[in-house]
């Protein structure tokens, strides 16, 4: 069970607390759009093996929604950031670089 | 036989015997011992039998590795199967009854099996059971429960008389295992000031090097753990655990830990399992080490046990298993049990060597202690049926063809040398290296489990790290304590007694005795082409049964590398998964039983529902009446008489659980006409509109009426089981993806209960109350209004989801209950009653309205149920919007919402499907519909239904067959979903 911390209100918590909301930073496509956009949008997800970027609530807390980059191989934590945000924090791309040499960038 | 010595038993008290039954025969043990120890003291060796060759079995061990000596415990509400006798604490009256065994443990029908073992060889099921395939369900499976498992399950009608209870802790260090290495790692945390927990899963602390006799720092071990556990009491920042089995590690430090708690006093006023959910820093594994059994025939006669599980009994609780026993070995470690035997005045038959010479420090003290060693030997075969009577000896590397002597002994104690326990440590992703000199998997410190920071976060320390000499063992742990104790010569991996073993012989050494895996078994499968691990293990059962392979694994896995032609560590292990060993169901329930499994929600009328008999339907966690029968009466009579009256008169249903989601600022309107399909920001302060929301598949999600309480603020009511899925959809759009818009949302639904006052009596009955107009002209249909009620503030909506005229009105939650009563008495003189949600559905049925959940079901958009009319043409964008533009939801060809009448005006099945002829692509049965609401209607006076049909509303009038429940068919009429009041008169007036 992971331990999460919350960049709006703080906390760290149990997993339990949180709920996951899939891949994070994902552009929304509506009418007017592609096929294949729209489902790319929809279905297409990256499932990485390593660096991945996901969509948490704290859900049983403040109630916010954050954003998370996890290796989903080892569970390690790179950091947790808001969600008002297109693309990941420099600080946190950075560490990942630091952590993760050999991976191809967001 | 075994039986109890006249002196010492380090952990009993002889000053309280304890009377316990076995299979009804009364027995006495003391206060201190395990069944096990009780039982192997009161002269009972045989403790069951065997899951497939139901073979005579005796406890092997004297701990949590047991795998035979399992018991059923307890009687009634507290009878538990598969109890190992060697971990349960003896008590006073404790019942035990022995399993896997038809008539009696001494007799057993089953045991036939075992002359048949030629017929049962790896993989039997499997290759038995194969043909024909119609036999799978009906005939091998019952066949294959009633012979397989080996407790009985509790009866099905008993309940659980205990309780159990659920703890989070939180450490800097955890510490498992209360041995010497996990005392001083304990010790040295806890000295920098660090938090600590330290759990051991017996009651005493010391682990081996108590039994063994190391002497520390120049006093005993025993004195020596006393003085370290004394300190660690001592100590603010050390929690000290003992019955507590750390049973899982998983992801960034989190640890299940289970404590007994008064397994050993049933009936005292405590929880009897607590389950510790542990937050940890850091993690020390200080597991110690599992010896290993010796492949040699008949290792799985009662009497062959474990050497160190001997020398546990004789020094721990003063039973020897035998009166002359045999000590085989591979390794010096056992001499330590020949010696404990002969210190306590049992007969050493001999000590049985496999190495070529035995000349460390240890067999030279057996052999000035009078013991006979035999270097170069093994054990042929053990003598005996029920019981050892002897073992035949022979050279160890030889086939076993040359017999040179029979030794008479009643035990035998064998050591194939030890395996550190590695499975907590594998639990969460740590790897293991082969370590060549003791023949085992170790921790390897260069791959641990990984932490939220990326760096390992268990540590193994001591036996339970490959070090296996007590000097090493504190050392690894990080004390600097001075350690004497006897020096060990190298161990000889043996897989097999005698080396060259037969096949009649292989056939009779068991690897795994609970589940009756021999050594032919595992190269068997091997021949048979299962060369990985995991196959093998699932093909023969090989640490399958309940201790999950402590004993059987690295020996089976020897065996099969060996068949294989490769070495151990290409093999590999299987998989190491938690539990350790099996944790109650209780305890994993916790508090969580009974009225407190989950929260109740109830509406501020729920206490005036139940007082009426209400008939309880589940809706989320909500409990909503059903219906409420009045006297003997049928739910179907009382549903049929609530639509009567709501039909004829007025009717009172509580809407409170409807969701209700306050959407307010300056951005609300533009939020309002993303979130649902049809254009609601037009929508005038003081009316109503209903509204859907559809998720971006295009696919229906939710419904509700839309009511505008201000030019800024929108009142959106959503489904009763919908609201808190609603706002999380909200809340999500509104953070992740329009942050800059200025919109804020609430969930009001339990701040308010809602009253839905339905009927054609409706409005009399708020005009009697009294307070503002609710004339047709002051509050029109789909309108609503403030006011006052019969002195209750009150917010009226003019909706009707029945098709009567309407009034829903919202009352502050703290004055639901009163205004309810209120609404009872001035609707008395109409026979107003209560209805439940079986009338509110046949009502909406009636009406051809749909409801979320029965009309779709997440693969139903808008269109496809006649709500075109709600979905905006004018806005550029809605969620959902793009969705409905594919190809497959333009299509003339989806299943459309039509009604249904069976041509008799019987009720149609509820999701009956209406089959064609032929058969899909998939080879299943094709179909043209399906049935999603059907009941009887009381007003109608038949059964009516809606359904999606293929392109239904272009066959209005059109015949098809349904599925009845009987198994034939059932003929309907597609009609319009709207049976009642088409033109929609009755709502509006």
């Amino acid at each position: 069970m992971l331990l999460l911390t919350c960049p709006c209100c703080g906390v760290t918590a149990e997993e339990t607390e949180f709920a996951n909301g899939g891949e994070a930073h994902l552009k929304r496509f509506g009418p007017g759009s592609d096929d294949a956009d729209y489902e790319a949008y929809m279905f297409a997800r990256k499932n990485p093996r390593g660096v991945h970027f996901e969509r948490w609530r704290h859900i049983y807390g403040c109630g916010k929604w954050f954003l998370m980059a996890r290796c989903t191989m080892t569970l390690e934590v790179f950091g947790t950031y808001r969600a008002q945000t297109s693309e990941p924090p420099a600080e946190i791309v950075a560490k990942i670089k630091a952590r993760r040499p050999e991976w191809e960038g967001f | 036989m075994s039986h109890r010595l006249g002196t010492g038993g380090r952990l009993i008290d002889r000053t309280r015997p304890m009377e316990f039954t076995f299979n009804g025969k009364a027995m006495r043990g003391y206060g201190g011992d395990t069944l096990a120890s009780a039982m192997l003291g009161a002269g009972q060796v045989l403790a069951g039998r065997s899951f497939k060759y139901h073979r005579p079995r005796g406890v092997v061990a004297s701990g949590a590795e047991e795998p035979n000596a399992l018991v059923g415990l307890g009687e009634g509400q507290r009878f538990e199967p598969n109890q190992r006798t060697t971990t349960t604490e003896l008590f006073s009256g404790l019942k035990a009854t022995s399993q896997n065994h038809w008539p009696s443990l001494e007799f057993d029908v089953g045991a036939v099996n075992s002359k048949l073992w030629r017929f049962f060889p790896a993989g039997f099921y499997y290759k038995t059971f194969i043909a024909p395939r119609p036999f799978w369900k009906h005939v091998y499976e019952p066949i294959i429960r009633r012979s397989a498992g080996l407790g009985k399950a509790p009866a099905a009608e008993s309940r659980d008389a205990d309780r159990y209870e659920q703890i989070y802790a939180f450490c800097d260090v955890l510490v498992i295992g209360g041995g010497i290495a996990g005392l001083a790692a304990a010790k040295a945390a806890a000295d920098k000031g660090q938090r600590v927990v330290l759990v051991e899963q017996t009651v005493a602390f010391g682990g081996r090097a108590v039994v063994d006799g190391a002497v520390i720092d120049g006093q005993s071990a025993e004195a020596w753990v006393a003085a370290q556990l004394a300190a660690l009491h001592g100590m603010d920042n050390v929690t000290v655990l003992s019955r507590t089995m750390a049973s899982g590690v998983y992801d960034h430090g989190y640890v299940l830990a289970y404590q007994r708690v008064a397994d050993h006093e049933p009936g005292a006023d405590k929880p009897r399992h607590r389950l510790w959910r542990v937050r940890a820093g850091h993690v020390v594994t200080a597991t110690g080490a599992i010896e290993r059994p010796l492949s040699f025939a008949g290792n799985d006669l009662p009497g062959v046990m474990l050497a160190a599980a001997v020398r546990d009994y004789v020094v721990n609780w003063a039973v020897s298993p035998g009166k002359r026993v045999a000590v085989v070995t591979n390794n010096d470690d056992a001499y330590r049990t020949a010696l404990a035997l002969h210190a306590a005045g049992v007969a050493v038959a001999a000590v049985i060597d496999a190495r070529a010479e035995a000349t460390g420090e240890l067999p030279a003290k057996a052999r000035a202690a009078g013991i006979r060693v035999l270097e170069d030997t093994a054990i042929r075969h053990v003598e005996g049926g029920k019981a050892v009577t002897g073992v035949a000896l022979c050279r160890f590397d030889s086939d076993g063809g040359a017999v040179f002597e029979t030794l008479a002994c009643d035990a035998v104690a064998m050591s194939g040398g030890w395996s550190p326990v590695v499975h907590l440590w594998s639990h969460c992703g740590g790897k293991l290296t082969w370590d060549e000199s003791g023949a085992f998997f170790r921790p390897d410190p260069a791959r641990p489990p990984l932490g939220q920071d990326g760096q390992g976060f268990v540590t193994a320390v001591g036996t339970a790290n490959g070090v296996l000499d007590t000097a090493g063992v504190l050392a690894d742990a990080g004390s600097s304590a001075v350690v004497e104790v006897e020096a060990e010569a190298p161990m000889k991996p043996v897989w097999m007694m005698p080396a060259q073993a037969d096949y009649l012989l292989r056939a009779k050494m068991w690897l795994d005795p609970q589940n009756d895996v021999k050594v032919s078994d595992v190269q068997l499968a091997a021949k048979e082409g299962y060369a990985s691990v995991e196959h093998t293990k699932r093909y023969t059962t090989l640490g399958m049964a309940t201790d999950q392979g402590k004993l059987s694994n690295i020996n089976g896995l020897a065996i099969l590398s060996d068949a294989l032609g490769q070495p151990i560590p290409q093999t590999g292990t299987t998989t190491f998964r938690p539990p350790y060993t099996p944790i109650s169901l209780g305890v994993i329930a916790g508090e969580a039983r009974g009225g407190i499994f989950q929260p109740l929600r109830k509406t501020a009328m729920h206490d005036w529902h139940e007082a009426k008999g209400a008939h309880w339907e589940p809706v989320g966690h909500w409990r909503r009446p059903y219906c409420y029968p009045q006297g003997n009466e049928s739910h179907k009579d009382a549903v049929a008489r609530e639509i009567n009256q709501v039909r004829g008169s007025v009717g009172l249903l509580d809407a409170s659980t409807l969701g209700k989601l306050l959407v307010k600022g300056p951005d609300a309107g533009r939020f309002v006409d993303m979130l649902y399909t049809n254009l609601m920001s037009t929508l005038p302060v003081g009316k109503c509109r209903y509204g859907l929301m559809c998720n971006e598949n295009g696919f229906l999600s939710d419904d509700g009426v839309v009511a505008r309480l201000s030019e800024d603020s929108f009142l959106c009511h959503t489904t009763s089981g919908g609201a808190d899925r609603i706002l999380a959809w909200m809340e999500d759009w509104l953070q992740c993806e329009w942050w800059d818009w200025k919109v804020h949302v609430i969930n009001l639904t339990e701040q308010f209960a809602q009253i839905a006052v339905v009927g054609p009596n409706a409005r009399k009955v708020l005009e009697k109350l009294g307070g503002m107009d609710v004339s047709r002209e002051a509050l029109p249909f789909m309108e609503w209004r403030e006011g006052a009620l019969g002195g209750v503030q009150a917010r009226v909506f003019r909706i009707s989801f029945s098709g009567e005229l309407s009034y829903e009105i919202a009352v502050p939650a703290s004055q639901g209950q009163a205004f309810w009563e209120q609404l009872l008495a001035a609707g008395a003189e109409f026979g107003v009653a209560p209805y439940g949600t079986e009338a509110l559905h046949v009502l909406r049925a009636e009406k051809g309205f749909i409801m979320i959940g029965d009309e779709t079901d997440g693969t139903v958009i808008p269109q496809d149920l006649g709500l075109s009319w709600a979905i905006s043409k004018k806005k550029a964008d809605f969620l959902g919007k793009r969705g409905m533009e594919r190809t497959a939801m333009v299509s003339a060809d989806r299943w459309k919402l039509v009604g249904l009448e069976t041509l008799d005006g019987s009720v149609l099945p509820d999701g009956a499907l209406a089959p064609l002829p032929g058969k899909t692509p998939n080879g299943q049965q094709a179909t043209q519909g399906r049935v999603t609401s059907t009941y009887h209607s009381p007003t109608l006076g038949k059964g009516i239904a809606m359904g999606l049909v293929h392109r239904g509303p272009e066959r209005m009038g059109e015949v098809i067959a349904f599925q009845s429940a009987s198994g034939g068919e059932v003929s309907a009429r597609i009609v319009d979903p709207c049976f009642y009041d088409k033109a929609g008169e009755k709502q509006d007036v």
